[in-house]
């Protein structure tokens, strides 16, 4: 039997906000537990959630941003359920009105362009973090995270396979920054994800009985775990079992997921409209506004780079999937006045390769756009050579020097002279009788050798098309 | 001194009569005297004290307003700071909150002393204050009876004379309907007048805090430091607060009454109905115009509320889990032990059986049926309101079926015990204004007269009731043994 999955995602991702989303409690990162929670965040008797517009905002600039219908009120709502890191007893989220409805959005697997929809996107806070280690058999609670802003992400289930999922994943993810609305940092849990997955015979209209996979949180994970538990699933059905609708948890240690809870065991939220939050009313002057902000788009600006770049569609995908390094590329173009050919050899060659190796990225390169510009003028200008620009690409690494002086520094302009090359030219040949020898008599190899002659004399500075040149005319056979 | 008005003691402070610290100790020694009655659950001796002596030195810098120096005393649902506030509750006995409630931090500011916290039925749910963890409050006019609830410490505190005035809050009429049961005056205003923040919700659409008092001319002066925008209360209403003392002679030619006349079937017994066709008769007296008007849907009220109330009641109280405050269990074997004992231990009866209605009241299949339904009622009740109020000035009414009952005359029968509040509920569902002021006695106990008015029109309710206490001395019956 041919079987086809369906997946579909609901991605958490936290808004940048620089207070919680009901507080005014900071939401950076990483500090001593429960520093960064008031009294609000505690869930202390008598405390009043207030809205952070800020928030409202975000999770708005996303809606325009994928086209979805906003709605002109949405409702925060409580979702009941008892856990020690949720300090009121509920979560406030969305539920019956999301502040963004529909929406969709294409992705690319493979060269096909394909389009998924989005059901909803709504607005809730973060849990806090249950700490089960170093507390002798107890458990400790960190209420930092506690009321972070989130939006919940969920689409259609209209991803065919892990591959769509990631595409999909990461689709969202470029938007999102490229946004300004979440910084994305998956290993902080910025940007995480749960997968509904169920398997159907190929052709079957209706969908099969669906497990979903708890808090991924990183694309491979992703990938990993919808492929093991859609083999899982397989693998039940053709013994003769059935999928039990459920929630499993993904062990990347494992490699494998495992049930967290069955439908049985689920909780009844009781979610109702949250009494102590007034409706979110959002006009059309504030859509308006919002698209009017919105900065150029992750797939208008990879058109974009094709057509003004002549870049091709994997160079266009790697330019733009952050909207940093588009931006670098484009400061470099600029700055630089080189032709786009040469700036883009470079960023996607020696700089990307240089950035991957120490695991930074283009906000933390080390040479900053407009050191790097200069390096590629005097490429341009054939100050230097391609060979001794990877030289001075090295010491832009290591330095704060602009490549002029480092250029200047260590004497690395390319002699133009033709006067100079000449003589150097003529010393070898007479120094190598025996091999002029060789080349006249028709050993066409042994032209390499002259150059290398001639590149080790200027220690590499000679531009090496004059030198090919003047050698030819000398060497006439 | 303690028979007195907040309005005449600020004029006695400000005369140098007395001093806040005198009268202070003063009302410090009644509450030792008349602890028998159980009004508080906290007596903050040293701290009012303190306080009254920043109040005589705010009044001699000539810094004082008119409740500088003033004693009151909070219900034991308002947070303060560094004091236990325990909702009368054993959950939250160990509770001393790490912050003031709006309410009581505009208390602070104004310079009214502090006596102390009162006590409550627990976490607010209760018509007689039977509810309390901290045991029942007597009615001060008659010690086997109750003071009502759940603001029944907050009455009986004012009614015998221990504070001058004390803070309530209603959320079906809690404060109405003590202040009835104990011959004083008690305001709920419009919901979204007064900030819900550090008042520890029982249920969130509903509760309002108000004052109580023995005039009305002292509920306008607590109620003006009450009012106000708080932008940590969502629901709080950002519009201007009117001098509330400023029109309370107004004239009332003219003043059109609503009389509904499901206020006066066979619930309500004839002495009772005597009370308030006799007030409505002064008021005729004094200009006003009365109709009967209808209001279909108010029959409705006790089945809805006790659908909603709980429902926002079953998450408002999932806090309370034993986990960051309050009770927790000896040795929980796990967390579902932690939970279950901590909040079995912690709650008592009444609070358990609301939580239970609520949680089933949520669940999935009974949601539209019962949680969905009663709001429908709700804006049927609402609608009934804006429809009466459009073509009247006020509606009055009686605030309880009955005078107060016996201590443990209703406590084994939660739905007689919620009967006992048919008058008072419809008035929160709507989240209008309303209060109730001394009309009268009926088996030698006082009797209230509810006036209730449009949104945000508590001045023009203040001025209603203030011309009644002009024309009658109801108010100014003071309990025996009260002297």
């Amino acid at each position: 039997m041919e079987w086809e999955t369906v997946i579909g995602l609901e991605i958490h991702a936290q808004l940048a906000t620089k207070s919680k989303i009901f507080s005014g409690a900071s939401t950076a990162y990483g500090a001593e537990p429960n520093t960064q929670a008031c009294a609000v965040d505690l869930g202390l008797p008598g405390v009043l959630p207030v809205l952070n517009e800020q928030a409202m905002h975000l999770a708005l600039r996303f809606g325009v941003a994928i086209g979805a219908e906003i709605a002109p009120y949405s409702v925060f709502s409580r979702k009941n359920y008892f856990y020690p890191d949720l300090p009121k007893g509920y979560q406030i989220s969305q539920f019956e009105l999301p502040i963004v409805g529909q929406g969709v959005l294409d992705i690319e697997v493979e060269g096909e362009t394909k389009r998924i929809g989005v059901t909803r996107a709504h607005l809730e806070e973060d849990a806090g973090k249950s700490l089960h280690e170093d507390f002798q058999g107890l458990s400790g609670i960190d209420l930092n995270r506690a009321g972070t802003p989130l939006l919940e992400i969920v689409s259609e289930p209209d991803m065919r396979s892990a591959k769509e999922a990631v595409a999909y994943m990461k689709k969202i993810h470029t938007l999102v920054r490229y946004l300004g609305i979440c910084d994305g940092n998956m290993q902080e849990g910025s940007f995480r994800c749960d997968a509904n997955v169920s398997v159907r015979p190929k052709g079957q209209a209706e969908f099969g009985i669906r497990a979903e996979i708890k808090n991924l949180n990183s694309f491979r994970f992703v990938e990993k775990a919808i492929n093991h538990e859609v083999e899982r699933q397989i693998d039940r059905i053709e013994s003769g079992l059935s999928v039990v609708q459920e929630t499993r948890l993904y062990d990347s240690d494992l490699d494998e997921t495992r049930s967290m809870r069955s439908k049985e065991e689920a909780n009844d939220y009781r979610y109702f409209p949250d009494p102590d939050l007034l409706p979110v009313v959002i006009t059309e002057a504030l859509i308006e506004q919002a698209r009017g902000e919105l900065p150029e788009l992750p797939d208008a600006k990879k058109l974009r780079f094709k057509e003004q770049y002549g870049v091709d569609e994997e160079t266009a995908v790697l330019l733009t999937h952050s909207k940093d390094m588009a931006d670098y590329y484009e400061a470099v173009i600029s700055a630089s006045g080189c032709e786009a050919k040469l700036c883009t050899n470079w960023v996607t060659g020696h700089l990307a390769g240089a950035l991957n190796k120490d695991g930074l990225d283009i906000t933390q390169s080390p040479i900053g756009h407009a050191r790097f510009a200069g390096l590629l003028a005097r490429i341009a200008d054939n100050t230097i050579s391609g060979k001794i620009a990877k030289q001075v690409f090295e010491a832009l690494w290591n330095s704060d020097q602009t490549a002029d002086e480092i250029i200047d520094q260590k004497g690395l302009k390319q002699i133009t002279d033709s006067g100079a090359i000449e003589a150097i030219i003529d010393e070898v040949i007479a120094n190598n009788a025996g091999q002029v020898e060789q080349y006249l008599s028709g050993k066409d190899k042994v032209f390499g050798f002259f150059v290398g002659q001639v590149m080790k004399l200027t220690q590499g500075k000679a531009n090496p098309g004059e030198v090919n040149a003047m050698l030819k005319a000398k060497l006439k056979r | 001194m303690h028979n007195q008005t907040i309005a005449e003691l600020a004029k006695g402070l400000q005369a140098r009569e007395f001093s806040s610290q005198e009268l202070t100790t003063a009302h410090l020694a009644r509450i030792k005297q008349h602890s028998a009655l159980n009004c508080f659950i906290t007596v903050t001796e040293v701290e009012a004290l303190a306080q009254a002596k920043i109040a005589d030195q705010l009044i001699s810098d000539g810094k004082a307003g008119p409740l500088t120096g003033i004693p009151l005393a909070h219900k034991d649902i308002f947070c303060t700071q560094g004091i236990k506030t325990s909702c009368g509750s054993k959950m939250l006995d160990n509770f001393q909150a790490p912050y003031n409630a709006t309410v009581i931090e505009r208390f602070n500011q104004a310079g009214a002393v502090t006596l102390g916290k009162l006590n409550m039925d627990e976490f607010a749910m209760g018509s007689s204050n039977e509810t309390s963890f901290f045991g029942p409050v007597k009615n001060p006019w008659d010690h086997s009876a109750v003071p009502g609830g759940s603001s029944g410490g907050s009455a009986c505190a004012v009614a015998a004379r221990l504070a001058v005035g004390a803070t309530g809050t209603d959320t079906g009429g809690s404060i109405r309907q003590p202040a009835a049961f104990c011959g004083i005056t008690g305001l709920k205003p419009t919901y979204g007048r007064v900030s819900r923040y550090g008042m520890i919700a029982f249920a969130s659409s509903l509760d309002q805090g108000g004052p109580m008092t023995r005039t009305v001319e002292d509920a306008a002066l607590m109620l003006q430091t009450m009012a106000g925008f708080d932008s940590r209360d969502s629901t709080s209403v950002d519009k201007p607060v009117p001098d509330y003392s400023k029109g309370l002679n107004d004239s009332l030619a003219g003043l059109k009454i609503g009389l509904p006349k499901e206020f006066f079937g066979d619930n309500l017994n004839t002495q009772m109905a005597q009370v308030v066709e006799d007030a409505v008769a002064e008021y005729t007296r004094l200009g006003a115009e009365v109709v009967e008007v209808s209001m279909p849907n108010i029959n409705l009220s006790i089945p809805a509320y006790y659908i909603i109330a709980p429902a926002e009641c079953s998450a408002n109280l999932s806090r309370f889990d034993g986990v960051r405050y309050g009770h927790r269990c000896e040795a929980p074997e796990d967390l579902n032990d932690l939970y279950i004992r901590s909040r079995g231990e912690g709650f008592g009866s009444e609070v358990k059986r609301r939580i239970l209605i609520g949680t089933y009241a949520l669940s999935t299949g009974y949601y539209d049926a019962y949680y969905l339904q009663a709001q429908k009622i709700r804006r049927l009740i609402s609608d009934d309101f804006k429809k009466v109020l459009s073509e009247v000035d006020v509606v009055m009414g009686p605030v309880t079926p009955t005078p107060a009952f016996g201590l443990g005359e209703k406590s084994g029968d939660p739905i007689e015990m919620y009967l006992s509040d048919m008058y008072t509920i419809a008035v929160n569902l709507a989240g209008l204004p309303a209060l109730s002021i001394p009309a009268g006695f009926v088996d030698q106990k006082p009797v209230g007269l509810q006036i209730i008015g449009n949104y945000f029109e508590e001045a023009r309710l203040l001025n209603v009731a203030h011309r009644y206490q002009q024309e009658t001395d109801w108010h100014q019956q003071a309990p025996a043994g009260i002297e």
